[in-house]
C-alpha cells in the first residue's frame, strides 16, 4: 500500500492496473497511446536474451563446452527437439523463431515473480509519495494484452507467410476456398466456395486470438492474485497468512510462467507445421 | 483490455528479435552442436573399428603362436633325429676303427712273429753251423754245406 496510503483493496488494485502511457496524439483518441512500461520492460528482457545467448554462441566451441554454453545449449536442444517431433521440414528459421518466442515470453512472463509493489517502492524512494500517486508501472509485459497481440499476430503472418511459401501463392488461396469440404461437382464446388472461406478465415483468425488471450488471461489473472494477496499483509492478523498465500502462489506460478511460455511455443509450431501440409 | 499502439511496438521488438536470434544466436549454437554430435560419433566409431582390429590382432596373434610352437617342435624333433643319426654315425664310425685297428695289430702282431720266426731260424742255423764247426773240430766250406744246412735250420 507503498503508493496509495488513503485508499482500499479496490483502489490500490485499480492503481496497479493503470500502465505508464505516452499519448503522441492526444486528439486523435487512445489508440495513439504507447505503454512504455510494457514496451522498455520486454524490451529490456529481449535485449537480456540476446545478449546472454549471443556471448556463449559467439564463442561456442564443438570441443568441450563451458558450463555456461552447456546450459545455453540444453535449452536450444530442447527447444530444438520440440520443433523435430512436430515440424518435418527446414528448421533453420522455425527453431530461432520458436526459441525466440520461447525465451522472450519465459522472461517477461518472469516478471511476475518480482513483488507487485517493487517498482511503486522504487518510485516512491525516489520521487517521493507524491510522485508515486501519479507514476503508474506494470512489471509484467505479457499482462498487457498489446504484447500478448501483438505477438500473436506476428506468428500469424509467420504462419500466412509458411503457407504461402509451402503451396505458392495460387495453392493457398486455392485452399482457403476448396477446404475443409471437397466436391467434384464444379456447381457443388462453386456453393461451398463461400462456406469454405468463411471457415478457413475463422479459423486463421481464432489462432492469434486463442494465442494472445491465453496468455494474456493467465498472465493477468495470476497478476491479480499476486495484488489480492498483497491487500492481505495490510494488517498484521492477516500477515502471516499472506506471505504463506503469497509464497504458495508464487511457487505455483513458477510452473504457470514455463507451462505458458512453452505452450505458446508449442501452438506456434503447431500452426506453422498444419500451414504448410497439403489438404 | 484496450489495443493501441503498444501493440505495433511489440510486434516490431518481436521481429528484431527474431531475427537477432536467427541470424546471430542459432546457427553458431546448433553449428557447434551438430559438430560435437559429429566428433562424437566418429569418436565411437572409429574406438568400435581399434577394437575390430584389437580382436583382429589377437586372433592372429594366436595362430601365430601356434604356428610357432608347432615349428619349435618339428625343430626339436629334427634336432633330436639328427643327434641320434650322429651317434649313431659315430658309433658305427667308432666300432669300424676299432675293428680296423684291431685287424692292423693283429697282422703286425702276425708279421713280427713271423719274422722273428725268420730270425730265430737263421740265427739257430748259424748256430748250428757253428756248433758243428766246433764239433767236427776243422774247418767245413759254409758255401759247400749251405744246401744241407738251409734244409737243417728249416727243420728246425
Amino acid at each position: 500500500m507503498v503508493s496509495e496510503p488513503q485508499g482500499g483493496l479496490t483502489e490500490y488494485i485499480q492503481h496497479h492496473l493503470n500502465h505508464m502511457v505516452i499519448n503522441f496524439r492526444p486528439d486523435a483518441g487512445a489508440f495513439w497511446n504507447v505503454r512504455v512500461d510494457s514496451i522498455v520492460v520486454s524490451f529490456v528482457l529481449g535485449a537480456l536474451f540476446c545478449l546472454w545467448f549471443w556471448l556463449y554462441a559467439r564463442k561456442a566451441t564443438s570441443g568441450v563446452p563451458s558450463k555456461g554454453q552447456a546450459f545455453v545449449e540444453i535449452i536450444v536442444e530442447f527447444v530444438d527437439t520440440q520443433v523435430k517431433d512436430t515440424f518435418h521440414g527446414d528448421r533453420r528459421t522455425v527453431t530461432p523463431l520458436a526459441l525466440s518466442i520461447f525465451m522472450w515470453v519465459f522472461f517477461m512472463n518472469a516478471m511476475d515473480l518480482l513483488p507487485v509493489d517493487l517498482a511503486g517502492w522504487v518510485v516512491h524512494m525516489v520521487g517521493g509519495p507524491e510522485t508515486a500517486h501519479h507514476t503508474f508501472f506494470r512489471m509484467v509485459p505479457t499482462a498487457d494484452i498489446n504484447t500478448t497481440v501483438g505477438l500473436s499476430v506476428a506468428v500469424l503472418f509467420i504462419v500466412i507467410g509458411h503457407g504461402i511459401k509451402a503451396k505458392g501463392g495460387f495453392g493457398f488461396g486455392k485452399e482457403l476456398v476448396t477446404a475443409p469440404f471437397h466436391a467434384e461437382n464444379p456447381v457443388f464446388k462453386a456453393i461451398l466456395v463461400l462456406p469454405n472461406f468463411f471457415l478457413n478465415v475463422v479459423e486463421t483468425l481464432s489462432k492469434p486470438v486463442s494465442l494472445a488471450m491465453r496468455l494474456f488471461g493467465n498472465m493477468y489473472g495470476g497478476e491479480l492474485v499476486f495484488m489480492l494477496i498483497a491487500g492481505l499483509m495490510v494488517s498484521w492478523i492477516s500477515f502471516v497468512p499472506g506471505v504463506v498465500f503469497n509464497t504458495a502462489w508464487a511457487i505455483f506460478h513458477i510452473l504457470i510462467i514455463a507451462l505458458q511460455a512453452f505452450i505458446f511455443m508449442m501452438l506456434t509450431i503447431v500452426y506453422i507445421a498444419t500451414a504448410r501440409e497439403h489438404h | 483490455m484496450e489495443i493501441n499502439m503498444t501493440f505495433l511496438g511489440q510486434m516490431i521488438s518481436f521481429a528484431i528479435l527474431v531475427w537477432f536470434t536467427t541470424k546471430f544466436i542459432w546457427p553458431q549454437i546448433s553449428g557447434a552442436i551438430e559438430e560435437r554430435q559429429k566428433k562424437v560419433a566418429d569418436g565411437l566409431a572409429a574406438a568400435e573399428r581399434a577394437r575390430a582390429e584389437l580382436k583382429d590382432a589377437d586372433a592372429k596373434v594366436a595362430v601365430e603362436i601356434k604356428q610357432a610352437r608347432l615349428q619349435a617342435t618339428e625343430i626339436i624333433d629334427k634336432a633330436q633325429q639328427q643327434g641320434n643319426q650322429l651317434l649313431e654315425k659315430a658309433r658305427a664310425e667308432a666300432t669300424e676303427e676299432i675293428n680296423r685297428l684291431k685287424a692292423q695289430a693283429q697282422d703286425e702282431i702276425a708279421s713280427m712273429a713271423q719274422r722273428a720266426r725268420e730270425q730265430l731260424r737263421e740265427q739257430v742255423g748259424a748256430l748250428a753251423i757253428k756248433g758243428a764247426e766246433k764239433i767236427v773240430q776243422r774247418e767245413i766250406d759254409p758255401a759247400a754245406h749251405k744246401a744241407l744246412l738251409d734244409q737243417l735250420a728249416a727243420e728246425i
